[in-house]
């Protein structure tokens, strides 16, 4: 094996000297994510400018045989970028150009990089009657990423996971060659990642970048209409919130439905908070959703067990804002910014379980807790997450937490859930459990794109 | 300690001809007087009623019954002894939690004259310049000064009985001898409400009509008249203080504003609807929102002069949408002395 230094060189001569760190304090910083996962430093940062130079460093690894770590913005909390051991962490923030809008067939090509919140304001300056999926992570969050992880956003309720959205890829194999995947593998345009093809970008997506480098991804985009607003109803019965959210899916006039539960501040202690986000090109448009959404509900309002609350602006301005402000403000609620969740994917009918498991763990652990559920693809699913916010200063916080987590997690696949971007651990839980001849095949894939094992070892790692 | 009780006097009723209370009333048809005496007299016996259904606790029966016997109080009793909602549980549930005190006391520089807030940080926005002068900084904000009379749209009477005492200790305890309140639901409760049921209320309660009219007097020479139409959108605690109603006369006439002759307004107004729409659903606030505007731009308002924040929060984009100027009385009497329109319209329609 090359020297470290040698190496370093190979690394600079690829992306030059100021994209390539081995000094303590990159090393520091890229060892660890906001969760609860250990750090483990790498050897070396580096930040690519274009995809040749993705190539370039790939090959080099994969001829060293040293582990690389594609990293966002490191949002996903569950420890999916930090090098377990050691390598390259290959930043992709430099890339970070949108490409091309095609408008008529509703897509966008992005680099490997680029952020949620710079492709919104994108759109919203060239293209307004565009938008995406954007998710409630703060705006830094990259798109590749989150579509790596199967993440969800603003549109999941009509179209599904971010990642059903991906319309094309091109990607970095492990061993360095760079390959198509969906329609622009055969044409210009990236309106699809797989149909009428066979699918190739299941290697990918959901692979936590083990499988391969994505450099471009194209995404699809929907209309923006003009004006969006939140009818806000509260119940203070569990049992009833799947029902509620299927009778809002069933309207097919709700964008997103996300339902949220905490004990403080004091006004949501007691209820469950749901939202159903609504969208209109008029007055009319607006009105008649509301209308609709109002008679999906009207039998549970007349029993008296759901209410819509009135909003002022000010109650409303946090609501609409995408990311969702509260959301961010509850991640850093103890002080100390310690935030993590565990997000199952799974079946709504499950909510009421859920609630009660982690009001439970969180008296247990002595943990502040917060959760919320948005609908997936019509109600087939939904994310529930069972989050915590600790101190990152109080190791005894940041243990309790991290108890919390990992028991909600098991109890979430005891119920048939399936954990979302798991960490380490995690993934270990649903390999134990998953079906043997999956595994074998998830083996076979990953040692046929990745000889070496050199992509974000640790991870899906099928003993 | 026991819950101070309703002061309620039976026998007015028994003498009352008009049975106002529900005569008047705007969301039930009680036009049979004697219809309307029986039915009452069910409310009163703790028998069952179709008011205590029907009600929509817009508080105006408050004001209806000439001889400031608190039928609508009665109502809340009721409605709270028979286990009626007239608002879905959880909604309740919200407001009993939002509203708690918790010992955070928000106040200012506090004086023995001080502003009361409520729980509406719209007044953050509002209480700026001369208005102010020498006593913006003496204010007292949220639930440790709460006036709590909300939970009357909610059959909460226990709520009110149980918090108000403190309250109104938690005022006296900062001092203060004379509270402006800038929100007529504390005015009310602290003139109508304490006394209903027996609660003394050491400090004096100054409706912020009444020191608004006060300031402009003192800033005459300032005020250049507006010369415009406006209609006044009465909110539903201000049935709970008919007797300031006047001051609406009174200020519009210095600033010169009209207030314009329309049929929903004074006795007859029509509240926001907001907490119908939370009580009853969209068909009837919608109507009742819709039938207010219309008679607003009948009746030629160039303006909507605003009382409460909470009317303005629900009303104020609807009431522009039909090309009438929202405004809060604060706000109007800056624009007369030459300040700036403080609470702007709220923007709805939100990011996309
Ligand atoms: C407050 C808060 C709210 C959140 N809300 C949401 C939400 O509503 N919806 C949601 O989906 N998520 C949410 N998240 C989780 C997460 O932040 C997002 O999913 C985010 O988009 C992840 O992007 P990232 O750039 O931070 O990913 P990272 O954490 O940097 O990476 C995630 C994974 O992608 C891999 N990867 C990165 N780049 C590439 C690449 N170019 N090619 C191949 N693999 C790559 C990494 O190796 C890693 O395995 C939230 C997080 C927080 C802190
Ligand atoms: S409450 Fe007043 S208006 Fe009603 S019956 Fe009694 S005295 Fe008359
Ligand atoms: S509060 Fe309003 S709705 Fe209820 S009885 Fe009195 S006037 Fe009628």
């Amino acid at each position: 094996m090359t020297t470290t230094s040698a190496l370093y060189d190979s690394l600079v001569k690829i992306v030059g000297k100021d994209f390539v760190s081995d000094q303590k304090e990159e090393r520091y910083f890229y060892a660890r994510d906001g969760g609860l996962m250990p750090p483990h430093e790498p050897d070396f940062v580096v930040m690519p400018k274009t995809t040749e130079e993705v190539q370039e460093i790939v090959k080099l690894a994969n001829r060293e045989k040293v582990p690389i770590v594609p990293k966002g913005a490191g949002l996903a909390l569950t420890g999916l970028v930090i090098p377990q051991l050691g390598g390259i962490v290959l930043d992709m923030n430099r890339m970070d150009r949108i490409l091309e809008v095609n408008e008529k067939a509703g897509y966008v090509v992005v680099e490997g990089g680029t952020t949620h919140g710079a492709l919104k304001s994108y759109l919203q300056k060239h293209h307004p009657n565009l938008r995406h999926s954007i998710p409630d992570s703060p705006p830094i969050a990259t798109i590749v990423a989150n579509a790596v992880i199967h993440g969800q956003g603003r549109l999941s309720q009509q179209h599904g996971f971010n990642s059903d959205m991906v319309s094309s890829l091109e990607v970095v194999l492990p061993t360095g060659e760079l390959c198509r995947i969906g329609s622009c593998s055969v044409s210009s345009y990236w309106f699809s990642k797989g149909p009428p093809l066979p699918d190739l970008s299941g290697l990918f997506l959901g692979w936590f970048g083990t499988t391969g480098i994505i450099t471009k991804l194209g995404l699809k985009l929907y209309p923006c209409k003009k004006m969006r607003d939140v009818m806000l109803f509260l119940t203070d019965k569990a049992e009833l919130v799947p029902d509620i959210m299927l009778r809002l899916s069933h309207t097919e006039m709700v964008e997103d439905v996300v339902v949220s539960a905490q004990p403080l501040p004091l006004r949501f202690r007691g209820t469950f908070w749901i939202m159903a986000y609504i969208t209109g090109d008029s007055d009319e448009e607006l009105e008649f959703k509301r209308k609709m959404v109002w008679d999906a509900l009207w039998e549970y309002f007349e029993s008296r067990d759901v209410g819509l609350l009135s909003t002022s602006p000010e109650m409303k301005a946090p609501l609409m804002s995408m990311p969702s402000k509260d959301l961010t403000r509850f991640a850093d609620v103890s002080k100390g910014g310690g935030f993590q969740y565990a997000g199952p994917i799974t079946p709504i009918e499950k909510f009421p379980a859920f609630i009660r498991k982690l009001e439970e763990v969180a008296t247990k652990y002595n943990v502040f807790y917060a959760s919320t559920a948005r609908l997936i693809d019509a109600g087939h699913c939904m994310m529930f997450s069972f989050s915590f916010s600790f101190n990152r200063a109080n190791s005894d916080e940041m243990a309790r937490a991290k108890k919390a987590l990992d028991e909600c997690s098991k109890f979430a696949l005891e119920e048939g859930g399936v954990l979302w971007k798991a960490d380490i651990y995690e993934q270990r839980l649903l390999m134990d459990k998953m079906d043997p001849n999956t595994l074998v095949l998830m083996k076979k894939i990953k040692q046929l794109l990745d000889p070496n094992g050199i992509m974000n070892p640790g991870n899906w790692e099928v003993k | 300690m026991p819950l101070p009780e309703l002061k309620f006097d039976r026998t007015k009723c028994a003498e009352c001809q008009a049975t106002s209370c529900l005569v008047k009333c705007q969301y039930m048809d009680f036009k049979d007087k004697d219809k309307a005496k029986k039915e009452w007299q069910k409310v009163i016996n703790s028998e069952d009623s179709s008011v205590l259904e029907a009600c929509t606790t817009c508080y105006a029966c408050e004001e209806y019954c000439p001889f400031g016997n608190h039928p609508f109080y009665m109502i809340v009793e009721r409605q709270e002894e028979k286990g009626i909602l007239p608002a879905p549980r959880p909604i309740v549930t919200m407001w009993i939690n939002q509203c708690q005190p918790v010992g955070r006391f928000m106040v200012g520089k506090v004086e023995e004259r001080a502003l009361s807030y409520c729980f509406l940080p719209h007044f953050n926005t509002l209480v700026k310049g001369k208005l102010f002068d020498g006593i913006a900084w003496s204010v007292i904000f949220g639930q440790e000064f709460f006036c709590n009379a909300v939970y009357l749209h909610y059959a909460k009477a226990s709520v009110i009985k149980d918090r108000l005492p403190k309250i109104v200790e938690n005022i006296k305890n900062q001092g203060i001898k004379e509270l402006v309140c800038l929100h007529d639901e504390c005015y009310g409760t602290f003139t109508s409400l304490t006394s209903a049921y027996g609660i003394d209320t050491p400090f004096k309660p100054i409706h912020y009509y009444e020191y608004l009219y006060g300031r402009l007097k003192e800033l005459k020479d300032l005020i250049k008249p507006l010369n415009i139409k406006a209609a006044y959108q009465r909110n539903c605690s201000a049935r709970l203080c008919p007797e300031t109603d006047h001051y609406v006369d009174d200020i519009f006439g210095l600033l010169g504003v009209e207030r314009v002759k329309r049929e929903y307004d004074r006795e007859n107004a029509l509240c926001c609807a907001e907490v119908l729409r939370m009580a009853r659903g969209p068909v009837l606030a919608d109507d009742v929102q819709k039938r207010n505007i219309d008679d607003m731009v009948r009746f030629g308002a160039e303006y909507c002069v605003f009382n409460c924040p909470a009317c303005w929060d629900s009303l104020a984009h609807k009431v522009a949408k039909q090309g009438i100027k929202p405004i809060h009385m604060i706000d109007l009497c800056k624009l007369a002395i030459g300040e700036e329109q403080a609470l702007r319209l709220p923007e709805l329609v939100a990011e996309v």
